[in-house]
């Protein structure tokens, strides 16, 4: 088994409609009963007004929860190296396209083309904060979450640098949701560190296991009912996080891989 | 001041592969570079094709996957098997397996297009309620991961899996991913690589940005007016070095955001130099040490031109520098493992491409950038994958014992 030094968390943020905040998110992924909200997208203040409500949804969640997880933390987002995960990136700009495509290929949008890149999110925090440090995109399907866990505390230990952990996912819609299972808006960040700082709330122990586990069991209703997003994979680490006590999960990675994932809350 | 990343261990490649419009395998591509011959057709993808030139790889309509893996089919996964099944590759793989375990050997792989252009496929036959047509309900492949899906069922491999889409930048990004893992002991072997395809989206897609060229494209030329916009497939088995130093080696790489633009570079390049610095401090060289360079140079108006100019301040004038996107067409997700591939073989070979498609280099460039392929020994390569979104790669491969 391989294990990677102690990690602290300095910062989370969590978005969903009926969960817009970590504030809102915390008592109702403990099991806490709550009032869900009925917000419709974020609103991330770092993109310019125009942007705010003509940017794609996706990029609109992951703005906003990088955001709270960076304010939380105290770190300066220019300076912070990004890992962005997706399972789908955004399937409503997809839909759109390759309904397009069906029909009128030289309609293409060029805006919508160079928004429908994977790394469109990654591309608007890094010119919204004028971070020029590394950013990655990534996918990994159902685990997509874990990947991108594994991939920020990869770099986190190998650069001995915080890293920003930003996981979002939104709806199928159109025809494609036929083949692709996506339901709602959710976003999550985790902004790791290497050293223990004045914002760490956690540590992490990190460990790669085999053979792969099965998906950890949902615990609060809240979480349920955000269990047909396709970032869904995220849901196991919130509820711990929400429930603020030490714990120990597994998460399914890859065919014959899982992360082993030890929280302990810092004093 | 900014302070630089630590000098790497060199990792081994053990094994590598690229296959484009210049043909399967490595010798193909090597023939390809020695020729300064351009792989580039008049564009006849699709069913109204755009006026532009472009990279097609031949016959993979007629190159179905192993009936085994027959629920996977489109055409990207055809050309990752087409690209895995090349200069011993497999075998490579499998050997690696077998040394180590399949759990200890990741997967990491970049793609921009993944097998979007078999979705785009099913939109042109939906049922009468709209929904895709029964067979083409396979959720494992209408999916960016589909490609890492794939090739990780395909090889038996079940170590850490992802895959890296960050636009053109993607497949040169899987090398950092995998040093990390190799370098932590969370694998032993990395399969590094990636495969994009021509499809609908990126032909139409670049044409609505007025980014494509009507002819083949010409890197680094007065007169260049565009992309040649192409697919492949590339992959790299990496391995920590055991100390033999012999053989080629991954030295050092950069990643860094331009964050200036979604759609254009930095003016100054500041990402892309950013980029290159880490590259070299991670390689521990100086810029002088590289013997080639292999340049993004995609024909666009503004890359090219950035990209001169960092060439120009930032490298001596006896550097050797080309773009071989006039060969290949610009592969986009797999370009940066196509353009490894060619950095690879330009250390194996003594071979220094030159810039096919070019006839008069524009003005800025400076004595770096060659026309011309030329011979002599080379010991340290790198090459620069600038994507979208301002998401820049640099990649530094050296000859075992030749540089430390």
């Amino acid at each position: 088994m391989t294990r990677l030094p102690t990690l602290f968390i300095d910062g989370i943020g969590f978005w969903s409609p009926a969960l817009p905040g970590w504030a809102a998110a915390r008592p109702a992924l403990r099991g806490e009963p709550f009032e869900p909200a009925a917000a419709r997208r974020p609103a991330p203040a770092l993109l310019p007004p125009a942007e705010r409500r003509r940017a794609p949804d996706t990029v609109a969640l992951a703005l906003e929860v990088a955001a709270e997880a960076v304010a939380a933390s105290g770190h300066d987002p220019a300076e912070l190296p990004s890992v962005f995960t997706s399972a789908y990136g955004d399937l409503g700009l997809l839909d759109n396209l390759c309904s397009t495509l069906a029909a009128q290929p030289t309609l293409v949008s060029p805006t919508k083309f160079h928004n429908s890149v994977h790394n469109a999110a990654s591309g608007y925090w890094t010119i919204g904060t004028g971070c020029h440090a590394s950013s990655g995109a990534l996918s990994a399907y159902s685990r997509s979450f874990a990947a991108g866990l594994l991939e920020a505390a990869t770099q986190c230990v190998a650069d001995h640098t915080p890293v920003l952990l930003v996981a979002y996912d939104g709806p199928a819609v159109g025809a494609l949701a036929s083949a692709a299972a996506s339901e709602g808006l959710l976003a999550a960040a985790l902004l790791l560190a290497p050293k223990r700082g004045a914002s760490s709330r956690w540590s992490l122990q990190l460990a790669l296991q085999s053979p792969s586990p099965s998906t950890p069991a949902l615990r609060s209703a809240a979480a349920h009912a955000l269990a047909r997003n396709a970032m869904a994979d995220a849901l196991p680490v919130c509820e711990v996080l929400a429930r603020g006590s030490a714990d120990d999960i597994a998460l399914p990675l890859s065919a014959a891989t899982g992360l082993q994932l030890a929280f302990t809350p810092l004093a | 001041m900014r302070a630089l990343p630590a000098a790497i261990r060199p990792l081994a490649v053990r094994a590598y592969t690229a296959t484009t419009a210049a043909g399967i395998g490595r010798d193909a591509l090597l023939a390809a570079l020695r020729d300064e011959r351009s792989a580039l057709r008049a564009n006849d993808f699709g069913p109204t094709p755009l006026p532009t030139w472009i990279g097609r790889v031949e016959g993979l309509e007629d190159a179905p996957l192993p009936p085994a893996l027959s629920g996977w089919d489109c055409r990207n996964h055809r050309l990752a098997w087409l690209g895995l099944d090349a200069d011993g590759f497999l075998q490579a793989v499998s050997a690696a397996r077998e040394r180590h375990g399949a759990a200890r050997i990741a997967l990491v792989l970049g793609t921009s297009t993944s097998s979007i252009g078999e979705t785009e496929a099913a939109y042109a036959t939906l049922d009468a309620d709209g929904r895709f047509a029964p067979e083409q309900r396979r959720p494992q492949v209408h999916t960016l991961h589909a490609l890492g899906l794939f090739v990780a069922e395909a090889l038996g491999l079940g170590g850490p899996c992802l895959t890296v889409s960050t636009a053109c930048s993607s497949s040169a990004k899987v090398f950092a991913s995998a040093e990390r893992l190799l370098r932590l002991g969370l694998c032993d072997a990395a399969l590094v690589g990636g495969v994009d395809t021509l499809c609908g989206n990126v032909l139409f897609g670049f044409n609505a940005l007025q980014l494509v060229s009507p002819e083949p494209c010409r890197p680094f030329d007065a007169e260049r007016n565009g992309i040649s916009l192409g697919e492949g497939a590339g992959f790299a088995l990496l391995e920590r070095d055991d100390g033999g130093m012999a053989g080629l080696q991954l030295l050092g790489y950069g990643e860094a955001s331009d964050a200036h633009h979604m759609s254009s570079p930095h003016p100054e390049g500041l990402g892309a130099e950013r980029a290159l610095d880490d590259a070299l401090a991670r390689a521990g060289l100086g810029p002088e040490r590289i013997d080639y360079l292999n340049l993004h140079g995609t024909a666009s108006a503004k890359n090219d031109e950035v990209e001169a100019a960092l060439v120009q301040r930032r490298f001596p004038p006896a550097l050797h520098a080309s773009s071989t996107k006039g060969i290949t067409g610009h592969t986009l997700g797999a370009a940066g493992i196509v353009e490894a591939a060619v950095c690879l073989l330009a250390l194996e070979h003594g071979l220094k491409p030159g810039t096919v498609g070019a006839q008069t280099l524009d003005p800025a460039c400076g004595p770096q950038i060659r026309l011309h392929t030329a011979s002599g020994p080379v010991r340290v390569a790198a090459s620069d994958s600038f994507g979208f979104g301002g998401n820049n790669g640099v990649l530094v491969f050296g000859r075992g014992g030749a540089v430390r």
